[in-house]
């Protein structure tokens, strides 16, 4: 008997087989990877897991693939560091920053999806992946498609930074440029993805792919010495990261690997691209879909897939969605740099500048245990925070002109 | 034939217009709705479109017209 029992339904809980399927055919809800957790029960223990390998796969026996990992060996297992420095100066004595800036290979989160994608996508018997972006999946598409020998094809909008192409053009994809807005470039990738027989990463193996954010989850309960955390702060694009995070955790208790769950879930969005934020601060079900306009292109899903079901948590586990202005982003991208030596990417500023939102308004507790997960590095989006970082001071190649620099800086 | 999974979002000013009807009747697509959640202010509807690629395109380019926004069934795709 496989571990995956097969896909279910979000909605209607229709089942069907585990295959490259995403959306049921009879209510057009989200489908989602269901488990035979009796079976996974008998196999999976902390001792297992604690002698498996160093990557996310050591918690294979919960992730979506039949046979043995393929794709992204050396994927997850990031540092969760104490935020010795952070964390006093946000009154809070149990501050942990769940660092995916520096995951392998493309210093994001998405390895992490993408290498349960890639990997099941090999099991599913497909030679070509796909993916529409303007980031980091393209980066880790790109990257572990190369490693695994896929052919592979990323779309991205034509008017891109040419900074962000070369990043992709380096693994020697095929990268396509479409012309047109936002709304057309993404309508046309789910029309390519319905009719061509690739594994689409984030559309036809999406059940698959989201799968990989649990691990974040089982990382943190791993790192805390089998115990989840009071309260997690986690960014929201899609909202489908949320809701893995919370699935992660459930799982965990289930099997009897942590008990007492209470972890709160907050979730960060930009003020710029706050959806999900506003409809929560509203009480309400429906998610207005916006037009982004934030310098957190990463987190620039202005109509997401899942942020009905991040509400969900958020309501259920009393957890918060906050959302936080460009100038906070930056603000929260320096503060994590200055005080933990990590340099994020600015959806990691979101999640800072949230954090610190949440500490100030007394909903994080001094005593308490805080995860923030870092997603991703600041390496790629410098030009963010260029305008914010001030400038080297410029001196003569002599004694008398650094003494003299040094002087005025100290006056 | 083809067919499209698309979902519209209504804002409030176009709540009350009859856009899946005139989609159905100003251009030779089926329409055929699997899930909605419509309000008095805004809503949602998960519609599959059937007919021709060329009809489905005008079918849809109309709806934005009207004012709605028409989205793939898997909302936004670019991450």
């Amino acid at each position: 008997m496989s571990k995956i029992k097969g896909l279910v339904c979000k909605e209607c809980k229709k089942t069907y087989p585990a295959e490259a399927v995403h959306v049921c055919e009879f209510c057009f809800g989200p489908l989602e990877v269901a488990y035979n957790y009796d079976q996974i029960h008998t196999k999976i223990s902390k001792e297992k897991i604690l002698n498996g390998p160093l990557s996310l796969w050591r918690y294979e026996d919960l992730l979506p693939i039949e046979s043995t990992p393929t794709v992204g060996l050396h994927t997850g297992f990031t540092p969760m560091v104490h935020a010795k420095n952070l964390g006093p100066k946000l009154g809070l004595d149990y501050l942990y920053i769940k660092n995916d800036s520096v995951n392998p290979p493309t210093l994001s989160f998405k390895d992490r999806v993408v290498a349960v994608a890639l990997t099941r996508a090999k099991e599913l018997g497909f030679d070509t992946v796909a993916c529409a972006s303007t980031g980091n999946l393209a980066n880790s598409v790109s990257a572990n498609a190369a490693e695994a020998n896929f052919k592979c094809f990323v779309f991205i909008p034509s008017d891109l930074e040419s900074g962000k192409i070369l990043g992709n053009l380096v693994y020697n994809p095929r990268v396509v440029a479409v012309e047109g807005n936002y709304d057309d470039v993404n309508r046309l990738c789910s029309e390519i993805a319905g009719e061509y027989p690739w594994a689409f990463v984030n559309i036809n193996l999406r059940p698959y792919y989201s799968e990989g954010s649990k691990t974040l989850a089982y990382e943190t309960a791993e790192a805390l010495n089998w115990r989840a955390p009071d309260h997690v702060v986690v960014p929201i694009a899609s909202g489908s990261l949320l809701t893995k995070i919370y699935k992660g955790f459930h799982e965990f208790e289930r099997l009897g690997l942590i008990s007492d769950l209470t972890t709160q879930i907050h979730g960060a969005q930009a003020l710029g691209c706050s959806p999900v934020a506003t409809a929560f601060k509203k009480k309400s079900d429906f998610i207005q879909p916006v037009k982004p306009d934030t310098i957190a292109k990463s987190l620039a899903i202005g109509n997401p897939a899942d942020g009905f079901y991040a509400i969900k948590i958020a309501q259920e586990t009393d957890g918060i969605i906050e959302s936080v202005t460009d100038e906070e982003i930056i603000g929260g991208i320096k503060l994590l740099a200055e005080n933990e030596g990590i340099f994020t990417e600015t959806a990691g500023g979101v999640t800072v500048a949230v954090l610190k939102k949440l500490a100030t308004q007394g909903v994080l507790k001094k005593g308490a245990s805080v995860v923030a997960y870092i997603t991703g590095n600041g390496l790629k989006t410098q030009e963010a925070i260029a305008p914010a970082v001030g400038a080297p001071s410029l001196i003569q190649p002599n004694l008398a002109s650094f003494q003299q620099t040094l002087k005025k800086e100290r006056q | 034939m083809a067919n499209l999974k698309v979902r519209i979002t209504f804002p409030e000013d176009k709540i009350k217009e009859p856009i899946i009807y005139n989609a159905g009747k100003n251009y030779k697509v089926v329409t055929n709705i699997r899930r909605a959640d419509v309000t008095e202010k805004t809503g949602w509807v998960d519609l599959e479109l059937v007919g021709e690629v060329e009809e489905i395109e005008n079918a849809i380019a109309g709806m934005k017209d009207a004012g709605v926004k028409v989205d793939p069934i898997e909302r936004n795709i670019i991450e």
